[in-house]
């Protein structure tokens, strides 16, 4: 084996366990031993092994200016993600990545950003987030849309609270069914785009969450006049090497793994209006 | 055609045999036709015996029979159903293995060692297909190492087609009949008029080297042209065709065409076409465990496109119909893989017609789409 090796996960420790909501929870991890610390760049992901069970490709979710500490949210869907549950402080985790495209964090400076997430979604947009509110004046207006399916299922809960809290920065939360305790949106979050202050000449929107409400999302974000080039999406899509070798991943032309996950709309544009691609 | 641009010679009809056994002797592990189970496969040969001699095959769409050929030909058939990826991209390759150590656990080391081998027979459309599979593993930032061991160091003896099979579409895809580089050693079989010979085409320095060690001479002039009328017979003889140009703007117009659920009506999702193809690279990996569950192993095998779990994210698979399968296969050989590899992904060898069950015939499905009789977008 050697360390060249694209397919050898390297051993992390999990230094934390958080429960979010009944099916997600977040890892906190660090280098096996002392290994060197882990640079990542806001939207890229890391094939995760559980050793014996397998191998998931999941999002970084950490603060990417935090090279000591890695952070992935997961929600248990298989096997290799419950086993990812099952995992205890001191347990050690298999570690291949980073993988992938970035969001255009920095490329965009200067502009208004949006941030529309669904469900899990809120995951691999949350290092963007976080590289943006490091770098507050950096940007123009900041603003997140995020829709859950219950209020239960709201991801993030301190992390949105603080956002909130931010004078410079709106964040919309909506819930698809509520029950009488929630007071806030309830509907689609693409319903929220047509209220949201924006320069559409100047500004980059973010999104990721099931296809079909970023589809839907951007159609309403195109709708007031934002370019499709400005509007970026995280795209996911089966991976078994996330190298660019296993093929799974494909989406047209592109390999998700390597070409992605995160996509400029005007690249998908067609292939998202096709059904089974 | 090329002949007289490098140094040719002409060997007899004793001259498998004795690369063979030279390739041997250079430690070489040879890798060659052998006839199993009524069709040419690719499996170890140890001398020139093993070869099978006096073969010719028919092939049709669904449809392959080896029969005896009475002129003791060594190279009387085309393509079957084995190609070298069986070699160089393995079908099932362990990529580590790894012991439980406390709450962690440790790789073990993985032997990347491959006996340096020879492919004997490798017909032109396969050192396209080859050289299709270098760029994927070996031309991006991060070459795949079982590829690269198994590729470094291949000696490759590439045989001119004399005769073209009824699947056979090379000239269409221009990877044949006649290859002009990739190999070491490059024969073509003049077996005409009681004469039985070898023109040989010497491609590496290495190759030259082998070849010395069998009886040889130069080519002369008449050889020369022997030589080109056999690739000629080749080119003239090409079962099927296929209009190459312009087709991936054809088929990506084409994505929402009724076409795809005709041939779905067919094709029954089996995946020989992408086990058989040469270029078709998929794979997926199982992670295992012993019975204590402290020794677990990752496993590469060769993966289908054409499988429902290929496409399986959380929630169900992407690609749920056999018509959707079955355009993700024909539009990435045919159209995107041009996007991402500069190059078509099919190579003309046929395989997928002969293999498929229902006798689903690409070149025509293609045509299909080039013609308009497959509607542009369902109204």
């Amino acid at each position: 084996m050697t360390s060249l090796d694209p397919m050898a996960p390297v051993p992390f420790r999990v230094l934390r366990t958080d429960r979010e909501t009944a099916d997600t929870f977040t890892l906190e991890l660090a280098p096996d031993e002392g290994g060197p610390p882990f640079g990542f760049r806001p939207g890229q992901f890391n094939m995760l092994y559980v050793f014996g069970k397998g191998e998931a490709p999941i999002s970084i979710s950490g603060d990417p200016g935090r090279r000591d500490r890695l952070v992935h949210t997961t929600r248990v869907v298989g096997a290799v993600t419950a086993g990812m549950g099952a995992l205890k402080k001191g347990d050690v985790l298999g570690v291949r990545g980073p993988f992938g495209t970035a969001w255009p964090v920095d490329e965009t400076a200067g502009s208004d950003v949006i941030f529309i997430a669904g469900g899990i979604g809120l995951a691999p947009l949350r290092p963007a987030i976080l590289h943006v509110l490091a770098n507050r004046r950096r940007y123009g207006r900041v603003v997140l849309l995020y829709g859950a399916r219950t209020p239960e299922d709201v991801l993030y809960r301190r992390d949105l609270r603080r956002w909130r809290a931010e004078l410079d920065m709106d964040v919309y939360v909506t819930v698809d069914r509520a029950s009488r305790d929630w007071h806030g949106d309830v509907g689609v979050v693409t319903a929220l785009v047509p209220r949201i202050p924006f320069d559409r000449d100047n500004c980059v929107a973010m999104l990721c969450g099931p296809e079909v409400m970023m589809r839907f999302a951007v159609l309403e974000l195109l709708k007031r006049g934002i370019p499709a080039s400005m509007v970026h999406l995280s795209m996911e899509r089966n991976m078994k090497c996330a190298v660019g070798f296993c093929g799974h991943c494909q989406v047209g032309p592109h390999f998700v793994c390597k070409d992605g996950p995160v996509f400029r709309y005007d690249e998908l544009a067609r292939l998202l209006k096709i059904r089974e691609v | 055609m090329g002949f007289s641009e490098r140094e040719t010679l002409v060997v007899d009809a004793n001259a498998p045999g004795a690369i063979v056994s030279a390739l041997n002797r250079a430690g070489f592990e040879v890798i060659g036709p052998t006839v199993e189970s009524g069709s040419v496969v690719y499996g170890p040969i140890s001398t020139g015996e093993n070869l099978p001699r006096g073969f010719t095959d028919t092939q049709e769409p669904g449809h392959y029979r080896l029969n005896p050929h009475a002129d003791g030909s060594y190279f009387g058939y085309v393509v079957g159903p084995h190609s070298w990826k069986r070699y160089l991209h393995p079908p099932a390759v362990r990529l580590f293995a790894a012991r439980r150590e406390g709450k962690g656990f440790a790789l073990e080391a993985q032997p990347q060692e491959a006996p340096p081998r020879a492919f004997f027979g490798v017909r032109p459309c396969e050192l396209a297909a080859i050289a299709r599979q270098d760029r994927i593993f070996l031309g991006g930032a991060q070459p795949d190492p079982t590829y690269r061991t198994n590729r470094e160091g291949a000696f490759l003896v590439a045989v001119q087609c004399g005769r073209a099979g009824g699947t056979c579409f090379c000239a269409s895809m221009g990877t044949g009949p006649r290859a002009a580089a990739g190999f070491d050693l490059a024969l073509t079989e003049l077996s005409d008029g009681g004469r039985h010979e070898f023109v040989v085409e010497i491609g590496s320095p290495r190759g030259r080297d082998i070849l010395a060690k069998v009886p040889h001479r130069l080519a002369t002039e008449d050889d020369l042209n022997a030589a080109a009328a056999v690739t000629a017979r080749a080119q003239a003889g090409m079962g099927r065709s296929l209009e190459a140009e312009g087709l991936p703007k054809a088929l990506l117009a084409g994505l929402e065409s009724p076409r795809w659920e005709t041939t779905a009506a067919r094709c029954l999702s089996c995946a020989n076409c992408t086990m058989v193809c040469p270029t078709c690279f998929c794979t997926t990996v199982e992670d295992t465990t012993d019975l204590t569950g402290d020794h677990a192993e990752r496993w590469r095998r060769w993966d289908s496109c054409f499988t429902l779990d290929f496409s399986y994210i959380h929630g169900g698979a992407v690609r749920r119909t056999t018509a959707s399968r079955y355009r993700q296969w024909l539009t990435h050989k045919f159209a995107t893989w041009f996007e991402q590899f500069g190059e078509s992904g099919c190579v003309g060898c046929g395989r997928c017609i002969t293999w498929c069950p229902a006798g689903i015939d690409v070149t025509e499905e293609a045509r299909a789409f080039r013609t308009g009789s497959a509607p542009k977008e369902r109204t």
